[in-house]
């Protein structure tokens, strides 16, 4: 895992060596085992490493023979060996093992297609200097990053943004409709970034600069139309499909294991990540290392589950405690790696726990992230199966009842009468058929944070809908999913790749060069998952029905029957209390005027109702942290990079 | 005490203006529902509901617990002038 950056000028003009060192200096967190850059006469390509495969052979940017082809690599690519044998066989002559090289005798053999016979997850660029084309390819699911932007006459790319704007012509504004999308949607849309005019592949996709041209394609989808019937799956099928899946995902980690250092696991306690630590232990058949995030307050605090996962499996584990005053003192270096506002704190702990990885003398960790997006994970799956369910005979005195099974783990909700209850998941019948019906509740209550913007910002975001602009995103076959597969399309384009795998994933993970892995991403595994019927994956309202029978024997029963409890951190109150952290000052009314994104006087009622110690809401703790993670994003991208440029003028 | 129901609307309108509208409630009318404005989301409720009993001395119970009391400044003052007649 690493960091990639490069910079392509027209031909005729030779490409700045110097902005390629700039830029990858900027990312050397994601690669501190060392630092490459290479140059043609107009494209350059730099590379900073974190060596995990082919040690001492793996160094890039890295070329075949010839020349001809270059490539600068973030990723893995975990069926390299097979690839490789097979590319042996048809001629090819390797000077290294890695699996960098690899992808560039693939290339060399299958041109842009080769991506669709990777395992892994990616986001790389070649040269190839005789088509004078560049090519750049983002894994399936999104797990590395790639942003890219136009500067002048100059194409540019980069892991993280902070590396284009090395680039001190680039303009650097924050994008309002960005930050729209953000306030409803928890995320950009996947094409977009915090900043205006810099732009991220999608995940799935490749892109081509050609001729002067650019050209982005989608090379992968993910296919939500069940191939199995719902009801043609008998007791015997449904074995079947489980054991069909756990052959799976056993291989997936296997996969998963192949590394030149030793790989640890994250254990934060629930199903999916104790599943993923019994699988390696079982695919790689040593004790294994195993890391966690412990809060102080009993509210999020899983310690507990997680020692009996670790008893039961026989890792060596190490947590980190994490109080809201240690989220406060790293947050702004939080959001220095997010690269875009944030709505939960939940990122902060897990900033500080690869912090502990890296300390431990680990640099890759097999996680549980996915599977809540492919098995049927997710709170917002069974809510929206109650309200439609409930929306059928609004007059039933009964169905309402099952609002009591969801968000067992938020007092807010639970405390609340059934006639409350009723009123906020009850269904307006015009919403039946609107195509994010799972999603509105969650999205409305996000969109009211669009209050604390400022007059000027709202006004210029009047005609501006990121909804509509979402509906116009979607593949035409979006329309006839079925409900469940409409809600677990819109997790897995949206919050999947925008927030869980970057402001909770790569980014946290690699600010301290630790490379995530994740069995349950595997492309075999999402597009098993995709086949199934929901019946499967949320029977009745059984949550992850089908991987809970994978996992049966091989994780504590405590474990595997407990109720999805989210990954959850302190969240407002981490910034104010008895020793008001620094970060609060952000909210002051000079800042907040300085930056004119948010309105001084709702920020000040806002922020008066947690330094009082009052009640809040969901909404609330969502609004002070999007207002300071914005904040923060415009003084240490915005601000600071303007304050430099003066300086550099009056120098 | 006599309870001064203009004061006690009063009150009520400063806690929802200060605390869901956070001071822009220009707008809000005494007959609105919290809900159909959205001013007031699946945990906001509790807020009220720990403001009214703090402020008041009262105690909510459950079944009182329904929009039909709480749900516009007009109810809350209703519902707080049968709780303390």
């Amino acid at each position: 895992m690493c960091g990639i950056v490069g910079v392509l000028t027209p031909p005729g003009s030779r490409v700045d060596v110097d902005l390629v060192r700039r830029m990858v200096t900027t990312i050397r967190h994601r690669g501190p085992d060392g630092v490459g850059v290479c140059a043609d006469q107009h494209v350059g390509f730099g590379h900073a490493r974190l060596s995990i495969i082919d040690i001492a052979g793996g160094s890039q940017p890295m070329s075949i023979e010839d020349k001809s082809l270059w490539i600068t690599f973030n990723g893995e690519i975990f069926n390299y060996i097979e690839l490789r044998e097979e590319l042996i066989k048809k001629g090819h002559r390797f000077t290294t093992q890695s699996d960098t090289e690899v992808i560039l005798r693939l290339y060399q053999q299958e041109g842009e297609k080769c991506v669709e016979r990777l395992n892994g997850q990616w986001a790389f660029a070649i040269w190839d200097a005789p088509r004078q084309k560049l090519f750049l390819s983002r894994d399936r699911l999104g797990v590395r990053p790639l942003f890219y932007t136009q500067c002048g006459d100059r194409f540019l790319f980069a892991s993280e943004i902070k590396a284009l704007m090395a680039c001190s012509d680039l303009d650097c504004q924050l994008d309002l409709k960005a930050i729209d999308q953000i306030f409803t949607f928890w995320v950009t849309l996947p094409s977009t970034t915090a900043f205006l005019g810099i732009k991220q592949l999608p995940p799935g996709h490749s892109l081509v600069v050609e001729s002067g041209r650019l050209r982005v394609y989608e090379h992968w989808r993910l296919n939500l139309s069940p191939e199995i019937d719902d009801h043609a799956v008998d007791g015997a099928g449904e074995a079947r499909l489980r054991d069909e899946l756990f052959a799976l995902l056993l291989d997936a980690t296997r996969l998963r294991l192949r590394s030149d250092v030793p790989v640890g696991t994250y254990l934060s306690g629930g199903l999916d990540s104790t599943l993923i630590t019994a699988l390696a232990k079982q695919a790689a058949g040593n004790r294994l290392r195993s890391f966690s995030v412990a809060f102080e307050d009993n509210e999020f605090d899983e310690s507990s589950f997680q020692q009996e996962a670790s008893a039961f499996l026989q890792t060596q584990h190490s947590s980190v405690r994490c109080s809201g005053g240690d989220i406060a003192r790293v947050f702004s270096d939080v959001i220095w790696h997010t690269e875009q506002p944030i709505l939960r704190n939940a990122p902060a702990p897990l900033f500080q726990l690869s912090r502990l990885v890296r300390e431990s003398g680990f640099k890759v960790v097999l996680t549980g992230e996915g599977a809540d997006e492919t098995m049927g994970g997710y709170d917002i799956f069974k809510e929206a199966k109650i309200r439609r369910f409930w929306s059928r005979r609004p007059e039933s005195s009964w169905r309402p009842l099952l609002l009591r099974r969801l968000y067992p783990y938020m007092d807010g909700i639970q405390r609340q009468s059934s006639s409350y209850l009723k009123r906020f998941f009850q269904v307006n019948p015009e919403d039946l058929d609107n195509p994010f019906f799972s999603h509105l509740p969650r999205w409305r209550l996000t969109a009211k944070l669009k209050t604390f913007l400022s007059s000027e910002v709202r006004a210029e975001l009047r005609s501006y809908n990121s909804m509509n602009e979402l509906e116009a995103t979607l593949p035409n076959s979006f329309k006839s999913l079925r409900p469940f597969n409409k809600a677990e399309y819109l997790e897995a384009m949206l919050l999947l790749p925008g927030y869980i795998l970057s402001s909770q994933g790569d980014r946290m993970a690699m600010a301290h060069g630790v490379e995530g892995r994740y069995p349950f991403l595997d492309h075999r595994v999402v597009e098993f998952a995709a086949k199934l019927p929901p019946r499967l994956k949320m029977k009745v309202l059984d949550q992850k029905h089908l991987l809970k029978q994978a996992a049966h024997g091989l994780i504590p029963e405590s474990i595997r029957k407990r109720h999805k409890q989210p990954y959850r951190s302190p969240d407002g109150c981490s910034f104010f209390g008895s020793a008001e952290s620094e970060i609060a000052d952000m909210l002051s009314s000079d800042q907040i005027k300085r930056n004119a994104i948010f309105d001084p006087q709702t920020v000040a009622a806002l922020a008066h109702k947690f330094r009082s110690g009052s009640n809040t809401s969901v909404a609330d703790n969502m609004a002070i942290v999007g207002i300071l993670s914005t904040q923060v994003l415009v003084d240490r991208f915005v601000n600071l990079r303007d304050h430099n440029r003066r300086e550099k003028i009056c120098r | 005490m006599p309870l001064e129901m203009a004061s006690v609307t009063q009150q009520v309108r400063a806690f929802i203006v200060q605390n869901y509208l956070f001071d822009r409630g220009d707008q809000l009318t005494d007959d609105q529902s919290f809900l159909e404005s959205g001013i007031i989301d699946s945990t906001g409720v509790l807020e009220l509901v720990a403001f009214l009993e703090k402020t008041y001395g009262i105690a909510i119970d459950d079944d009182e617990l329904i929009p039909e009391n709480l749900d516009s400044i007009d109810r809350i003052s209703k519902f707080l002038k049968s709780k303390l007649s």
